[in-house]
């Protein structure tokens, strides 16, 4: 049994240790927020954070993270739309969609370092892909989310 | 040539595109939908087949398209609540039954191996067929950026229905007189606007009243909704991680499969061997069209265990040892002396007095679609029959596999189509129903979800077909500035609409190349002769977004700017003239290059490169700017302008323009699949690359009005372009002209 909080709940599942995390959320869990995309690190879908840092689901084995808090899109902004969810709905970024959880994780994640960032730090930090070519779109709603969340500290 | 009566008639319902095929169907009753044709729950009333109420006040639509990004929900719907009046916040949508009323006729009549100039008795006579056969197939597609072309009279017919009908309703429940009622915000209202009923209270009231047959549209003076860019209505759920896609279809008692497909294309599973126990995680393994699969509770182990746990027998398909080496050859004899399956001859041929030929040959390789949701479908086969869970372009098609599959009536088989995790032309095709359903009908009563890994997922696609092309010129050098007398284009490829038309229908293959790819370019060329050879191959081709137009567009435009400079013409200016009398297309181009700023100086090692297609009923013309510095190619922005006929989005529009332009640039600088040993070379995104945040350049989008009454696609339009424009941008920055497909510097 590995224990695990994920979206602030606890479960304990009976998985090999080297099972990604991305299929136990999936798989197990039910929770099919996080996408798979490549299933090698290289594209950024299955995005989540593990203690508040990005990391890519499908390459990190679940039992790394046991006992460690894990956030996934739906857990995210249960409550309260969380600011950069909300910046993307204002800026209509999503076009099909399945590459957004992942790039809305990550840009939480980048905020979180840097709150007020270039253009080139947004390029250098989101490194996730969307074949739907929203990009110039992600742009924009990271730089609302940041005055957003600025404005409300 | 004097024209019958009936052949005038005909031919002006087909020649008028759009409109002719809305006004043919919006005078067959069947278009319009019978009202039980919708899942009417009890607290709904159907208005016909494309909208219902229901008591909370809401106004739901019928989209039978699929929202793959494209804003075909929104759009759909905003064409229904325009014309009834409905507040935009009360509008929600629904996937309606596979029904013939849903179909889409445009896209049929698109597909025809004709460029739309061409006309005669064939052509309009095909196109007449076409349009009967798509009528009575009933066939439910997206695709061919013709949803809203489709659409545009249907659906607005329906709204205008419905709203008729609301306002009787409105009457019978208060007994003021129909003509005394309006409708207006989502209410029906007295003139002075107090509210006699909303939409919710007349659930009871509709009852057994009649539609009208031929309701008034709106003029689109008095539009309130269309041409606005409201909120998308699939955009919260997407934002939260709540939108259900096809892989994240979860039904009781679900199992997972992972598949192996055939190493070399056409190839078969013919037995396996396990290496020891069947684990207690695999209930099945099972050989199913062109491969194996392995059925489990966990996919991530399935997909293990057919690398681990077993050893597969393979039939060779019937090409084992193709590599793209003779693929080149091979093309470039039929280059030569390949007879054409189609040459077409516009203007009379002049001898030049003193002739000088330019000459070019251009390149496109096979691209994947690498679709962002890899290929999945989930179906269950039971006493109850068939139910197909699938991101599909057609769910009529799906629905016609999965019954033959089964061995049941289609009639017995239930489509749902999820959101779709990216289309471009991938998810029109079947192959995925055939595994699903064979694993389904392995394990009776349980659906079986069977997905891809990305690695599948690249090297088991159904290709844009690679291309090669001859363009000539000739010029007349005998005056004191050169002078353009005409223009040859031999090109090369497979048809992908034969090859299409074959494997959902089993229909003959016309051996006709596939019809966008030989479209003619606007300009008006003294002399223009295309000759297509159609390659036979071993290798699957398919609809990729913008189809043909996606490589001879490249070889059209590249070579344009390859006729400017040896006329010592610039490239903008030299298509202005041969656009002279195209004013939606130069008012297109212009805007383009104004935007770019056309002429101005850059800094050396910079760029900007211009291209124009029409394409799908809309014209767009970009400019790319381009930056080589240190031998490395970086687009730095792109201008785009599109007139694409009445706006209903104009959002979506420019959101979709920047979509084909990524897709294409993707394609422009990276995309190349190449074939070794009967197999795909490349499997992931590392060998298949894309571009990415950091390549994405500044792009703007421009919205040129041109007065035109049809509405034009916008899915597809944008993607052409952008690989010429970028190749012609890198000619003016470095003097080199790069005739490939990807581009490369070296
Ligand atoms: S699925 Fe994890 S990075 Fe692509
Ligand atoms: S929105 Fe479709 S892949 Fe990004």
């Amino acid at each position: 049994m590995i224990a695990l909080i994920v979206d602030g709940r606890r479960y304990d599942v009976d998985v090999p240790a080297d099972k990604p995390l991305l299929w136990v959320l999936r798989e197990d869990l039910a929770i099919v927020g996080p996408k798979f995309g490549c299933g090698i690190a290289v594209c950024g879908a299955c995005t989540v954070h593990v203690d508040g840092d990005a990391v890519r689901s499908c390459s990190v084995p679940v039992g790394e993270v046991a006992g460690r808090a894990v956030t996934t899109i739906e857990g995210l902004g249960r409550d309260q739309l969380h600011a950069v969810q909300r910046a993307w709905i204002e800026e209509q970024v999503p076009q099909c969609g399945y590459c957004q959880p992942g790039f809305i994780m990550a840009a939480v994640a980048l905020l979180k370092d840097k709150p007020q960032p270039t253009d080139r730090d947004i390029d250098e930090a989101l490194t996730n892909i969307c074949r739907c070519g929203t990009y110039s779109a992600i742009r924009r709603a990271v730089h609302r989310a940041a005055a957003i969340m600025g404005g409300a500290s | 040539m004097k024209l019958s009566r009936r052949k005038a008639i005909i031919g002006g319902i087909v020649g008028a595109g759009f409109v002719g095929v809305g006004w043919w169907f919006a005078q067959e009753r069947d278009r319009l939908g019978d009202v039980r044709l919708f899942n009417v729950k009890s607290d709904q009333a159907a208005l016909n087949g494309w909208v219902k109420i229901d008591r909370h006040d809401s106004v739901i639509v019928a989209v039978p398209r699929a929202e793959m990004g494209q804003g075909v929900q929104t759009g759909l719907a905003m064409l229904v609540a325009e014309e009834m009046d409905a507040r935009w916040d009360q509008v929600r949508v629904e996937d309606p039954p596979d029904d013939p009323v849903y179909r889409n006729v445009t896209v049929l009549l698109d597909a025809l191996p004709f460029s739309p100039e061409v006309r005669g008795a064939t052509v309009d006579g095909a196109r007449w067929a076409t349009g009967k056969v798509a009528g009575v197939l009933g066939i439910s597609i997206t695709g061919g950026s013709t949803s809203m072309r489709d659409a545009f009279l249907p659906m607005r017919t329906a709204g205008a229905v419905a709203r008729d009908l609301l306002l009787r309703a409105a009457s019978r429940k208060s007994g003021v007189a129909a003509g005394d009622l309006v409708v207006s915000e989502g209410a029906v209202r007295r003139r002075d606007g107090a509210v006699v009923a909303r939409f919710g209270e007349l659930v009871d009231f509709v009852g057994d009243l009649k539609p009208v047959q031929a309701p008034k549209l709106k003029d689109p003076a008095q539009f309130k909704l269309l041409g606005k860019s409201l909120p998308r209505i699939d955009v919260p759920a997407k934002v939260r991680g709540t939108a259900t896609f096809g892989i994240d279809v979860r039904q009781p008692d679900q199992l997972h499969a992972a598949v192996r497909n055939a190493p070399t294309f056409g190839g078969a599973a013919v037995g396996f061997d396990l290496k020891g126990e069947l684990p207690k995680e695999i209930k099945k393994v099972v050989i199913v069209p062109g491969g194996i699969a392995a059925i489990g509770t966990s996919w991530w182990f399935a997909n293990r265990f057919l690398d681990d746990g077993l050893v597969v027998r393979w039939r060779p398909g019937p090409a084992p040892k193709l590599d793209s080496a003779a693929l080149w050859k091979q093309y470039e004899g039929l280059l030569e002396t390949g007879s054409a399956a189609l040459t077409r001859t516009l203007g009379e041929a002049v001898k030049a007095a003193k002739p000088r030929v330019v000459e070019a040959t251009y390149r496109a390789p096979y691209l994947a679609h690498a679709t962002m949701e890899p290929m999945n479908c989930t179906a269950r086969v039971g006493k109850r029959g068939v139910e197909v869970w699938m991101p599909n372009q057609s769910p009529t098609l799906v629905r016609k596999v999965a019954a033959e599959t089964a061995g049941v009536a289609t009639a017995n088989v239930t489509v749902h189509t999820t959101f779709l995790g990216g289309g471009f032309g991938r998810r029109f095709e079947t192959d995925l129903v055939r595994q699903a359903v064979t694993c389904a009908l392995a394990m009776p009563e349980r659906p079986v979800q069977v997905l891809w890994s990305r690695e599948e997922d690249i090297r088991h696609d159904f290709y844009r077909p690679m291309a090669l092309a001859r363009w000539r010129g000739e010029l007349d050098v005998s005056g004191g500035t050169p002078r353009l007398t005409g223009v040859t284009k031999r090109q090369v490829g497979q048809s992908s609409s034969d090859a299409f038309t074959e494997r959902a229908f089993g229909a003959p293959a016309l051996g006709q190349p596939e019809g966008n790819a030989v479209e003619n370019p606007a300009y008006a060329f003294p002399f223009y002769r295309l000759e297509a050879v159609v390659a036979d191959g071993a290798v699957p081709v398919g609809f990729w977004r913008s189809v043909g137009h996606s490589h001879s567009t490249f070889f059209d435009e590249s070579f344009v700017d390859e006729l400017a400079n040896a006329l010592g013409k610039d490239p903008f200016t030299f298509r202005r003239e041969l656009l002279a009398d195209k004013p939606r297309h130069l008012r297109v181009l212009e805007t383009a290059a104004h935007e770019a700023g056309w002429g101005s100086p850059l800094p050396p090692g910079y760029g900007r490169g211009i291209a124009l297609r029409a394409s799908f009923g809309s014209i767009v013309a970009q400019v790319a700017e381009v930056a080589v510095e240190g031998g490395a190619l970086r687009v730095t922005r792109v201008t785009c302008a599109v007139d694409c006929g009445p706006v209903i989005h104009p959002q979506i529009v420019r959101m979709q323009m920047e979509s084909g332009i990524i897709y294409g640039l993707s394609a422009a600088l990276h995309g190349e699949i190449t074939v070794s040993e009967g197999s795909v070379e490349q499997a992931n995104f590392p060998d298949y690359e894309v571009v990415r945040l950091a390549e994405a350049p500044a792009m703007s989008v421009h919205i040129v009005d041109g007065a035109a009454a049809e509405v034009g696609g916008i899915g597809e339009p944008g993607t052409p372009p952008i690989a010429p424009a970028v190749a012609n941008a890198v000619f003016a920055a470095t003097g080199k002209r790069l005739r490939d497909l990807p581009l490369r510097l070296a």
